[in-house]
């Protein structure tokens, strides 16, 4: 196939003035100021959910003894998960060569970091003492303590605050000559001062580039093996643990796979419509569209791989609680969340076996939409329905969900909706440098 | 030594694709040039090449900064457990290194990072708000579709007419000499 991966009409001029316009326009749009109040409005749910949690701490949720981890923990890896896509285009993709990742690099790298700040929430929250959270942290204390190292609880502190910084630092490293061109485009005076500091003075010297250019392949390079390492140590917290349904060596593959799945859905559901709303038909083609379909099936293949793989070992290990915890899933209380995610991951993706789907945009946002529920609900049932009935059935307990659960969740998609406006408003959500560079490249400039 | 020096950053012109810029550094080096940097809106693929620059030495301050970040981890997991707050659990081994190793692995990324962008910041000399080639009238759109060549005073082959009249042999859309 040999379409273009961006229009042949677009030129260096046409790149940098469509680009700049969305973020130098004035005044906004009634759309984005709609949108922003909608998710301003959902974050205020968050809000008022947080000072109630604070209040009373968090018997306000469903979760009991056994079932600790709750919505918190589901959330938590719904929204680590969804965070995978981003730097899985940016760094796997760039390491590949895949050129198709030049004008979508900067909006996933965004969804990442949206994605992760709702993320890293949820463990804090959970605590039920979030002021004591820096316990995480080793630092010298009058206490004389240390964290747990051994626990992968521990670990996940570690790969996802690290993950964060990595992330930013990649964001904002790319972001750079985008300012110093929006820092030469705008002739507000004080906009202009804003950017120039923003974008350190860059000059778009060859020196500079070359450097440059050097720097961010290889921080690339190593963020690609951390994305993988965090997602990893995700499925460590579930697999080191002895309930039944998760001490599976198969988990840290697994959640990767997972991740990129979600991931790729999440970027799909907003890119669908951000490319409508701003007409980036010419940077954003028909290939990009496609390409995210492809990969959104294979990992989708692969988590259903995964689910194979679980069931065909708890019946082949013999244990008894292992496989009433399989046949349970689909007859007990949680079965549907399990017919849920069935649904909606592993049917809802076959159509993309078809091209005719994965040129749709239309059908690939219901799509998109549908596996973003079906991972929840995957989540929803991969800790809720192992936990509640764990090694000892004296214990065991069914969970329900309350108000507070579900405003929480909902409430952080208030977080990262009103981030994401605030990204597409006043910062280049196209990578401008790295398309004109394209363009030169592909010869029609 | 050149007079210009005191006020003149260097003579700048420009060319009008990418392509002609790199064959007009080319020509430079080859008379002689040593002063010289190239300006445009995106990683031009020749150009480090044309400008004869070295590889950039900031992926070895990485991998310092790695091997750094991977001993750090270690030490700080092994004195924690072995010395600082050792714990006996079962009589398991205090040095469980192979638990260790994930929280050094995000060390190791983590301090190679850190260390490559400061490196870079430091190579690159930025933070820096000012420079003199912004006094080109044109120059804004050297982020834009613009293509410049700046052959600065303080080379020593430097002189303002002749090095006028040699930018002018590469064809180029105009020549400018711009201010300190």
């Amino acid at each position: 196939m040999n379409e273009p991966i961006i229009s042949p009409r677009e030129s260096y001029i046409s790149v940098t003035d469509q680009i700049t316009g969305i973020v130098l326009k004035r005044p906004a749009s009634w759309g984005w100021w709609i949108g922003f109040a909608f998710s301003f409005m959902l974050l205020s749910v968050l809000g008022a959910s947080l000072f109630w949690l604070f209040y009373k701490g968090v018997g306000i949720w469903g979760i009991n003894v056994p079932v600790a981890w709750g919505t918190a923990i589901i959330n938590y890896v719904w929204w680590i998960e969804i965070a995978q896509g981003g730097t899985f285009i940016s760094a796997v993709l760039l390491l590949f060569h895949q050129e198709w990742r030049t004008s979508v690099n900067r909006f996933t790298e965004a969804v990442t970091l949206f994605a992760l700040v709702c993320a890293g929430l949820f463990p804090l929250i959970h605590m039920g003492r979030p002021q004591y959270a820096f316990f995480l942290a080793p630092y010298p204390n009058s206490l004389g303590m240390w964290p747990q190292f051994l626990s992968p609880l521990v670990w996940d502190f570690f790969a996802v605050s690290i993950y964060a910084t990595v992330s930013i630092l990649f964001w904002y490293l790319g972001m750079i000559p985008d300012l110093a061109t929006l820092r030469d485009t705008t002739d507000h005076k004080y906009l202009r001062r804003l950017y120039a500091i923003l974008c350190f003075g860059w000059r778009n010297s060859g020196r500079h580039w070359h450097h440059y250019e050097t720097t961010y392949r290889v921080i690339a390079a190593l963020a690609a093996p951390l994305v993988i390492s965090v997602h990893s140590i995700v499925g460590l917290d579930f697999a080191y643990t002895i309930v039944p349904g998760w001490h599976s060596t198969i988990f840290p593959p697994f959640f990767v796979a997972g991740a990129i799945f979600s991931g790729f859905a999440m970027v799909l559901t907003l890119l669908v419509p951000i490319r409508a709303v701003y007409g980036l038909h010419g940077l954003i083609t028909m290939r990009h569209i496609e390409n995210m379909a492809k990969l959104m099936l294979t990992m989708g293949m692969f988590v259903l791989f995964g689910h194979c793989s679980e069931y065909f070992m708890t019946w082949y290990g013999g244990d008894i609680y292992e496989q009433y915890r399989v046949i349970h899933s689909a007859i007990g209380p949680y079965a549907s969340a399990f017919y849920i995610s069935m649904a909606c991951t592993a049917l809802a993706i076959q159509p993309l076996w078809f091209q005719r789907v994965r040129r749709s945009p239309l059908l690939l946002f219901v799509i998109a939409i549908l596996v973003n529920i079906g991972m929840w609900a995957e989540r929803f049932f991969n800790i809720v329905a192992s936990l509640h009935t764990d090694y000892l059935p004296s214990s065991w307990h069914i969970y329900h969900t309350t108000f507070w659960d579900w405003s929480t969740y909902i409430g952080t998609f208030g977080l990262f909706l009103s981030l994401l406006f605030l990204f597409v408003r006043f910062l280049p959500i196209v990578s401008m440098a790295e398309v004109r560079h394209l363009i030169n490249r592909s010869g029609t400039e | 030594m050149n007079p210009d020096i005191r006020t003149l950053h260097g003579l700048v012109a420009e060319f009008d694709s990418a392509e002609s810029l790199v064959a007009a550094v080319r020509r430079a080096r080859a008379a002689g040039f040593r002063e010289l940097d190239a300006y445009a809106p995106f990683p031009v693929d020749e150009l480090p090449d044309a400008l004869e620059l070295p590889d950039s030495h900031i992926p070895y301050v990485m991998l310092g900064g790695a091997f750094t970040g991977c001993a750090a981890g270690l030490c700080m997991q092994s004195y924690a457990n072995l010395h600082s707050y050792p714990m006996n659990i079962g009589g398991r081994p205090l040095n469980a290194w192979p638990a260790f190793i994930p929280a050094t692995v995000e060390l190791t990324i983590l301090f190679a990072v850190v260390s490559g962008l400061i490196a870079l910041l430091l190579s690159l000399r930025l933070p820096a708000i000012y420079h003199p080639v912004f006094n080109h009238p044109d120059f804004r759109r050297a982020s834009r579709d613009g293509f410049f060549l700046c052959i600065e005073c303080g080379d020593r082959q430097f002189d303002r007419e002749s090095t006028a009249d040699f930018l002018h042999t590469l064809s180029p859309m105009s020549v400018q000499p711009v201010e300190k």
